[in-house]
């Protein structure tokens, strides 16, 4: 059958750039492992031309499939899966990007893309390293090209294209006619919690760290491969730094992400997909510290190697739990089971590197140099050495946690997540990070190979000093309010608090104190701040939130009941439901529901609630904004939540609906407008109260209305006194425009009023139709929080950032122009996204 | 035995003794709707339906934190469950819900139930099949 309208064309380039790229890989692999096992150099440099040849090739087919599955999307060419799938016509153009790696395919082949970047630079510079290193990149290569190829082979589908025709993919009935395609109106699209610009700029720049890993590893293997034992730290140590800066960026903007735009209340959730993510920056951070040991003494080698190969092994097993479906019910972001082949793909992908890799260092391990001597209690390197193991092991905790589906998978056991997941991580994480608090506090202050002297002591006794006076002012002045957990915790909370303020001080004095301020070297100890800084930001905000939405707070609620079971008073309830223009007392604010609007989207709707803070004696409002939480309402009366944020410098305070009705229930709702005629001053009754009319406004300007004086426009202004003695604005408007005359009515849900601007007498009176209705019109149902000092986490990070790039600067002897340059750049993009855009 | 073995060996095993001591309560069990109702007040992950032929109660106006509505599973258990939040929005639409909680007498008082997020539909074939069977063909 010929099928009318479809393009393809493009589908069949895409295809071919996708075997081009896949059979390049194949042939950079071969082409780089022979050269990296061959001694004769002529020979040599001939299979590094050709290996060059075949990635470059490789590169250039990537791009090409990339080209085409955007030209695809934004054709809106829906006969292609992937375009029906994730694009849409009404999507903004700033989403075509998002919409492709919303995809598995598209998010592996942004994964490809990388590596082929990183490759590109690694054949630049990476000298006589290039042939073991770009082995590893490219037998990458062949596996991420692999999951996107789509042939079949033996009956079996390998890798799911990105190129397949709707038709082929999905039954019905349409698809017997020829002219299918006139009933695909129109797409799928991004989904809705998506649309986000983190959806743009987050997977980016995770699949870069992601990607970045392979390096430490291709070098690691480089050392042994060549049998130039030490020699790979030297070049392999700035790309370290650089993946932990790009991945630990890419992590916490996940945690940014959900905490602007989704629901789940927070930054970090122990979530297994999020926990995927930071087991290999915490491998990789360990790493970064032992090849440092390494450099300035010789020690931790062996160390140095299995973390190296360890992080990308790590980041390969997330690929695994986070892609074959195998997390099933435990998180709420994996993707869903991917098809036999898919797994098995994935696995071979895991178990060849993980295998190989693992054999190769246990094989030569004994061939890996160690100092015989042993480490001095007094010796920087040793307590790094403890700082690293402390980690990894915290990390080798997560993953265990993490791991649980897969040991029901194996052993088919039934093992559930505990009842408070969180708490399950914290309680030890937060020993974890006492420990690292306390290290990074003091570790620079000794000196590599021993510090003999008191000199330590005396440094550091000032840091010390500020330190324990901060805490004891924090104790004092801002006390931690996190009962929940008991006295052992709330202690343990204080104890990670003290290391962290001390971490930060000693690092931020060492740089004046023993760096006498010389920024180059400082790398660091600003890392080190910033992540010290990060720690007291996560300890501040999570112990100290506050949901202000408790419905205790407001009358209309019932109050929060006792738990059958224990007999203890519940967690206060967290859902307070708003009526429109009642006001509610929330926290420490009036808040008031005001009026909803419609978004430029279809079928997204915003809701203005307005937030007071009244001085209790004198009533002036100290302090007042407005918050708007929006809904997408979707079809079944399905919605999603995006939460508005006020932020100050000192805390955020966050809101968002819980829920909604699409359409208040008053269709059937049968009053009539009474018509009184009005005077200026004159008063009208109705059943909760009365009404003055103040006057009548000509083209008015105002909050509401924005009329300009050529406009033919009057607004009735009037004040409503209800029995309650609270007072309320009304103002219906009357128009004359092109299509004739035009009524604007306006409701007072408080009052259950509607007023009509129903015309204008002879005698200078006005028409003002009124009607009352029985029924509760209109209401949101909304939690809010107050995260304290939120701002210090992106702050920290940032900073730690920066000093990650100071440090990989200057281990790669990058000029101070160009240090300056990039620490410039990245610091300000960094900056930008985490605090300022919103 | 150089000192930095010994910290490792003395770590691993902290780390160890650890897990199990922190651990030892930190883990619960999927259970069905029929060994819960045994078992009542122990901490149990339930996979189960909405039971469609009786009502889902939520009057956000009366009580936003209270949802009730009936849940069955697989081997043909049945029970009341009463969730103090707010209404998930996906819920009428789940065909499967994990919810976390202990059973009384009489309900399932849950704490959390957890829906999958709504990008998972996407990569169902089943579910595109019925969207493309829906459109005006």
């Amino acid at each position: 059958m010929h099928f009318e309208g479809e393009h393809l064309l493009p589908g069949q380039i895409g295809h071919f750039f996708v075997l081009l790229a896949f059979v390049a890989s194949i042939l950079s692999t071969i082409g780089y492992f022979t050269a990296s096992r061959t001694a004769d150099t002529l020979l040599k440099a001939s299979w590094i031309r050709f290996a060059r040849i075949s990635f470059r090739t490789q590169v250039f087919a990537v791009m090409g499939v990339f080209i085409t599955i955007f030209y695809i999307c934004s054709h809106h060419y829906f006969e292609y899966m992937y375009a029906y799938k994730h694009a849409s016509l009404e999507l903004e153009p700033k989403y075509l990007l998002a919409c492709i790696w919303e995809g598995q395919e598209g998010s592996f082949l942004l994964w490809t893309i990388w590596h082929s970047v990183l490759g590109m630079i690694l054949i630049r510079k990476s000298k006589d390293w290039e042939a073991p290193v770009m082995s590893v990149v490219s037998l990458a290569q062949f596996f991420l090209l692999m999951m996107i190829l789509g042939i079949y082979f033996f009956g079996e589908r390998i890798g799911s294209s990105p190129f397949t025709l709707t038709r082929n993919e999905i039954e019905g009935p349409i698809f017997s006619m020829p002219n299918y395609l006139t009933f695909i109106k129109d797409g799928i699209g991004l989904n809705v919690l998506l649309r986000n610009y983190w959806m743009v700029i987050h997977p980016p720049i995770l699949f870069l760290g992601f990607a970045s890993t392979i390096i430490p590893f291709s070098y690691a293997y480089a050392g042994i491969q060549t049998k130039r034992f030490g020699e790979w730290i030297q070049p392999a140590l700035p790309w370290a730094l650089i993946s932990a800066c790009v991945l630990g960026t890419g992590i916490m903007m996940g945690g940014k992400w959900a905490y602007e735009s989704l629901t789940f209340g927070g930054y970090w959730g122990w979530d297994p997909v999020e926990n995927a993510s930071l087991v290999p920056w915490l491998i990789l951070v360990a790493g970064m510290h032992t090849m440092v040991i390494y450099k300035a003494t010789g020690n931790s080698l062996r160390a140095s190697y299995l973390f190296a190969f360890l992080t990308f092994i790590f980041i390969l097993y997330s690929t695994f739990l986070t892609r074959t479906g195998i997390l099933g019910d435990t998180s709420v972001h994996a993707f869903t089971e991917a098809g036999n082949a898919m797994n098995i793909m994935i696995l071979s992908f895991v178990g060849v590197f993980t295998l190989s890799a693992l054999t190769l260092f246990l094989v030569h391990l004994k061939r890996i140099p160690t100092e015989l001597k042993e480490e001095r209690m007094d010796s920087r390197e040793f307590w790094m050495f403890i700082g690293s193991v402390v980690i990894f092991l915290g990390a080798m905790f997560i993953i265990a946690k993490t791991s649980v589906p897969v040991y029901n998978k194996i052993f088919g056991t039934k093992i559930a997540p505990a009842e408070d997941v969180e708490f399950s991580y914290n309680k030890l994480i937060i020993l974890v990070a006492i420990i690292i608090g306390l290290l990074s506090a003091v570790t620079q202050y000794f000196k590599y190979k021993g510090s003999p002297g008191t000199s330590i002591l005396k440094k550091i006794a000032l840091p010390t000093l500020i330190a324990a006076l901060i805490t004891a002012l924090l104790v004092i002045f801002y006390p931690i309010t996190y009962y929940r957990q008991g006295a052992g915790f709330l202690g343990a909370i204080y104890v990670a608090l003290f290391a962290a303020i001390y971490a930060l001080v000693s690092n931020a004095a060492y740089i004046f104190i023993v760096l006498h301020g010389k920024m180059k070297s400082a790398g660091a100890s600003v890392a080190h701040a910033g992540f010290a800084l990060l720690l007291v930001g996560i300890l501040l905000s999570s112990a100290n939130k506050k949901v202000i939405s408790n419905s205790g707070a407001n009358g209309i609620n019932l109050p929060a009941s006792k738990d059958p079971m224990t007999k203890k008073q519940d967690d206060p309830t967290e859902n307070l439901t708003l009526v429109r223009q009642v006001p509610a007392s929330m926290g420490p604010y009036e808040v008031t529901y005001l009026r909803d609007s419609a978004g430029k989207e279809k079928g997204r709707k915003f809701y203005q609630v307005q937030f007071e803070r009244k001085d209790p004696v004198t009533k002036n409002t100290l302090e007042h904004f407005n918050l708007w939480p929006d809904v997408y309402l979707m079809k079944d009366n399905n919605m999603s939540s995006n939460p508005d944020t006020k932020n100050y410098l000192n805390r955020d305070i966050f809101t968002y609906i819980s829920y909604v009705v699409s359409d208040a229930y008053n269709s059937t709702d049968t009053s009539r407008f009474i018509v009184h005629e009005m005077a200026t001053g004159d008063t009208a009754y109705y059943n909760n109260g009365y009404l003055v009319l103040n006057g009548v406004v000509k083209n008015p300007s105002n909050e509401k209305y924005h009329f300009k004086p050529t406009d033919a426009a009057l607004m009735a202004d009037i004040t409503l006194f209800g029995k309650d003695s609270m007072h309320y604005r009304a103002s219906p408007l009357l128009m004359v425009d092109s299509i004739g005359l035009n009524m604007v009515d306006d409701t007072v849900y408080a009052q259950n009023l509607y007023i009509k601007f129903a015309g204008v007498t002879d005698n200078r009176r006005i028409k003002l139709g009124i009607r009352q209705s029985d029924q509760i019109i209109d209401f949101i149902t909304l939690k809010a929080y107050i995260f304290p000092y939120i701002n210090l986490v992106w702050l920290g990070l940032v900073i730690m950032a920066i000093g990650l790039i100071m440090s990989a600067a200057r281990r790669a002897k990058l000029s101070s122009f160009y240090t300056r340059a990039v620490l410039v750049l990245a610091g300000a993009a960094i900056f930008y996204m985490f605090l300022l855009a919103n | 035995m150089k000192r930095t073995h010994i910290i490792l060996l003395i770590a691993i095993a902290a780390m160890i003794v650890g897990l199990i001591v922190f651990s030892a309560g930190d883990f619960s069990t999927y259970d069905t709707i029929g060994s819960a109702q045994q078992n009542p007040g122990k901490f149990v992950h339930l996979i189960a339906k909405i039971d469609r032929s009786q009502p889902i109660e939520y009057d956000p106006v009366k009580n936003p934190n209270y949802l009730s509505f009936y849940a069955t599973d697989s081997l043909g258990g049945r029970t009341k469950v009463i969730f103090r939040n707010s209404k998930p929005t996906d819920l009428e639409k789940s065909e499967r819900i994990v919810m976390k909680g202990k059973m009384t007498s009489d309900h399932f008082e849950c704490n959390d139930i957890l829906l999958k997020c709504p990008s998972k539909y996407k990569d169902d074939k089943k579910e595109l099949e019925k969207t493309i069977s829906n459109l005006p063909g």
